[in-house]
């Protein structure tokens, strides 16, 4: 049971891969980018998760208590608000793709055909 | 590994499936929404309220609002395109 | 290569991947066994060294803070990719035009604007509230920063238009995100001035649990929050076209 959550990581990347291989439509491809990333908070939170510890936040608990590792949070946090901005990076760069060969189709753009 | 955590598991795996499935890019914004907050959820169950915040925002309000204005970009181009032709 | 080969390679490749997880994964301590000795550290040193009781906030802002100035430079630098296709592509066509109450995605529905704009301001405080208390609650520049781009997005929502003053907002934003970028740049730089390192915390620390505490944490929440919201802004607003930010003939 306590290989859940690294099952549940790696399951999620394997979907999203899956999602972004089959994918016939950029903006879907993009959205399946967001859940392989999902699937890196998740490995992150997991490692760093401690026992009956709670949150690192010494506001209303002595500092004497086990807490969860802070610095996997740290990384985490910081990277869900980048990684939002580079989800829209990559949609206007599917919207560019639309204006230049008419078509989301990843299968249908042009310019890479020797 | 207490039954919060393990319930939230298997709702992230089971929404992220859900996205990939979902082929229509505005049906799949409403998906990436609830998946986002069972994110937060799970986040919350791994004792990290900080990251449950930035989530639930993130995921929730400001991802599918992008997804959804990037489609209507495209639609609009589509309607231009095709009313001039 | 055709669908059908490309979803074979992909299958070899996913089952590939799966037992490489399977055997890496099986390495790694049980979960809830985290024993690592730099967390603990960081956990222990947060309150008697920098008097913030939040000990997230401080590794962001204080212990990783090199970090997080590499994250927020990827922050800026993906708002500033947006701009240059989505505005350099609009710089050779004209935008439709469209008068403010037709077309637009909530102009029917009178109860949705009222409470879209009725919110707009709580929720301004609340993204307010939750910068400031960055370094002894949950929270800080990045969760402030998103709520703060939500109130303005409910703007959007209601039907409105934002206009400040004589400055249009769309540059507004972009200031702020860039003035939040080189404000963080800038305090790390003092550190170096001031104290011995490159964002080292130069400010006194205060008695633990005070708003004004922490050192330089409270002012490097406020520019990632500044920085946030107006990258966030600043890209929504190029989706669309910068339509919920100017009025039409403001142009």
């Amino acid at each position: 049971m306590s290989f859940l959550p690294y099952a549940v990581a790696g399951w999620l990347f394997l979907v999203g891969l899956y999602g972004i291989v089959t994918s016939r439509n950029l903006i879907h491809l993009v959205v399946c980018l967001t859940v392989v990333q999902a699937s890196t908070y998740v490995l992150l939170l997991a490692i760093g998760y401690r026992d009956d510890a709670t949150a690192p936040i010494f506001a209303d608990i002595s500092t004497s208590r086990p807490v969860v590792d802070p610095v996997v949070a740290t990384l985490t946090l910081t990277d869900v608000v980048v990684e939002a901005t580079v989800a829209a990076l990559l949609l206007s760069l599917a919207v560019q793709a639309h204006r230049r060969f008419g078509t989301l189709d990843p299968d249908e753009l042009g310019a890479l055909r020797g | 590994m207490s039954a919060v955590q393990a319930v939230a598991l298997v709702v992230v795996a089971l929404g992220g499936t859900a996205v990939v499935v979902t082929r229509d890019p505005a049906r799949q914004a409403l998906v990436t929404s609830v998946f986002g907050l069972s994110l937060a959820i799970l986040f919350l169950a791994f004792q990290a309220p900080d990251v449950a915040l930035s989530q639930i925002v993130v995921g929730a309000i400001a991802l599918p609002a992008m997804i959804i204005y990037a489609l209507r970009k495209v639609q609009r181009r589509e309607e231009v395109e095709g009313g001039e032709r | 290569m055709s669908r059908r080969l490309r979803l074979v390679v992909f299958g070899l490749g996913a089952a590939g991947l799966a037992a490489l997880f399977v055997w890496g994964f099986a390495e790694l301590p049980h979960f809830g066994d985290f024993d690592g000795a730099y967390g603990q550290l960081l956990a222990d040193l947060t309150v008697p060294e920098r008097h913030a009781t939040s000990a997230v906030a401080v590794s962001t802002f204080d212990f990783r803070g090199l970090d997080t100035l590499g994250e927020e430079f990827i922050l800026f630098t993906a708002a500033v990719g947006v701009l240059v296709l989505l505005r350099g592509q609009r710089a050779g066509e004209t935008v439709a035009a469209e008068p403010i109450r037709a077309h637009h995605p909530t102009a029917e529905s009178r109860t949705l604007r009222s409470v879209s704009v009725a919110l707009a301001a709580p929720v301004l405080v609340l993204g307010a509230y939750v910068v400031a208390h960055g370094h002894l609650t949950p929270g800080g520049g990045f969760q402030g920063g998103v709520v703060l781009m939500t109130a303005l997005l409910l703007v959007y929502l209601g039907g409105t238009h934002l206009r400040v003053g004589g400055m249009r907002p769309l540059t507004g934003m972009e200031a702020a995100e860039g003035a939040g970028a080189a404000g963080f740049a800038l305090i790390g730089l003092g550190g170096i001035v001031l104290a011995a390192s490159f964002l080292e915390n130069f400010l006194p620390f205060g008695t633990t649990g005070n708003l004004i505490s922490g050192g330089v944490i409270p002012l490097l929440n406020v520019s990632v929050g500044f920085e946030v919201m107006g990258a966030l802004l600043v890209v929504i607003g190029e989706l669309l076209d910068q339509r919920f930010l100017i009025r039409r003939g403001d142009q």
